[in-house]
């Protein structure tokens, strides 16, 4: 073994990978704040009477349970393309990852949906309150219990996720830092160990900070 | 046309290769995965915190750091200490052990999903450990972890994708190729996606049909 690493030359990219891991956190919410709203949605369509809306959303979430992320990433920046839309690769990177996050996420919707028993509202209306209310005090709170570990593994997914926007030419996330320093230098082993122990650091402060959060949330 | 520049037989060919690729890098690294995976579940569920501490920690960190970052240090690590060994044999080395830190939860699951008075009472009726085991633990564990496992095996079928990352050439890769020689985005990513689409549905659907039948049997 004639190699030679050279930490030092990484330690020194830190700041400039750190901002690079701001983005890649920036990005993971963006797609999760999409991907929630696109998955209620979804989780209403799956159940809706209406054959076009339950055909479109069933197509979504089947769509984007059964093809790679990084295919559907390929499918905004190239596919697009032929449609006469041109999108770059940082928005073609949150299509991608918002697109499957919302695929994902609308399973776990109806999931929650489900888990509150009917009975419960009716309970709660027969109690006096009104619809909105008895949805927003008695059926709202359970089902955030139900869905809300599974919506920080999906936090936790979205994270990982960004890291695909490098194939497609980003080079802002901490991920695509990474390769441009790489390209400039050719330290690939140091960079990539550095940006591994990055994302490391973020997965578990996210759930580590759920942790907290589900312990004080739910603590009865 | 005739300079072969449309969608073709040829091309279709070449992304049934492709396809052919990805099973059989996902065949590899599940095998491998699930082989690993079967041993760290069980040392895990029996093993002292000592012991089980470190490893859950180190299997945690396949799970924290993404799929296409480690494909990259692996893959330079090889090169650094001068081990010639091809894309390929990573893609799998690396997926495998991806695989094998899922599946050890899976396992886990599967046997604390065993109530500790079935275990007993199968060593009261005079069955040894690996008796227990075999016997009592395997089937009902692996009916609690068959589901899992289909879905994990899916997952990784769909992340062996990154692998073109490090210029193994599966279907998505060969995907590109075609579409930078014919250029017809839509189509050829169309024809990918419906590759994946066709093995992963059936296979995702057989699985959430298994779930249900076992949890009505319960």
């Amino acid at each position: 073994m004639n190699y030679t690493f050279h930490w030092y030359q990484a330690f020194r990219a830190l700041p400039e990978m750190l901002v690079g891991a701001l983005v890649t956190i920036e990005v993971a919410v963006l797609s999760m704040v999409i991907g929630i709203a696109a998955g209620i949605l979804l989780a209403l369509g799956r159940n809706s009477k209406n054959k076009l809306l339950y055909g479109v959303s069933t197509a979504w979430v089947e769509g984007a349970r059964n093809t790679p992320a990084l295919f559907q990433i390929y499918m905004a920046y190239f596919g697009l393309g032929s449609l006469g839309i041109f999108v770059d690769s940082f928005p073609a990177l949150l299509i991608g990852i918002s697109f499957n996050n919302a695929g994902y996420l609308a399973e776990t919707f109806r999931g929650g949906l489900r888990a509150v028993p009917p009975t419960q509202m009716r309970a709660a209306r027969s109690l006096g309150m009104s619809a909105p209310k008895a949805f927003r005090l008695v059926v709202l709170p359970q089902l955030f219990r139900t869905v809300f570990h599974p919506l920080m593994n999906q936090m936790v997914w979205a994270i990982l996720m960004t890291s695909l926007g490098v194939v497609v030419g980003v080079n802002i996330d901490l991920t695509g830092v990474t390769q441009e320093l790489n390209v400039r230098t050719f330290r690939t082993f140091e960079y990539f160990a550095m940006a591994a122990v990055i994302y490391y650091v973020i997965t578990k402060l996210v759930t580590l900070s759920a942790r907290a959060a589900a312990s004080r949330l739910f603590r009865y | 046309m005739m300079d072969g520049s449309d969608f073709g037989l040829q091309e279709l060919l070449l992304m049934l290769k492709g396809a052919g690729v990805t099973l059989s890098i996902t065949f590899w690294a599940v095998l491998g995965g699930t082989l690993m995976g079967l041993v760290f579940g069980l040392v895990r569920s029996v093993a002292p915190w000592w012991i089980n501490w470190p490893l859950g920690g180190l299997l945690d960190v396949f799970r924290s750091v993404p799929l296409l970052i480690q494909l990259v240090l692996v893959n330079s690590f090889k090169s650094i200490i001068g081990l010639n060994a091809s894309a390929f044999v990573v893609s799998c080395v690396v997926l495998a052990f991806y695989t094998s830190s899922y599946c050890s939860e899976i396992v886990r699951a599967g046997v604390q999903a065993v109530p500790q008075t079935t275990r007993r009472a199968a060593r009261s009726l005079g069955l040894t450990y690996w008796q227990d085991l075999r016997e009592i633990v395997f089937p009902i564990a692996l009916r609690v972890s068959l589901p899992s496992w289909t879905g994990l095996t899916l997952g990784v079928m769909k992340d062996s994708a990154l692998v073109l990352w490090i210029g193994v050439i599966e279907l998505l890769r060969t995907s590109q190729v075609i579409i930078t020689r014919i250029q017809e985005p839509l189509l050829v990513l169309s024809v990918c996606g419906l590759i994946y689409f066709v093995i992963s549905y059936p296979i995702s659907r057989l699985g959430t049909r298994l779930e249900a039948r076992w949890r009505d049997l319960d």
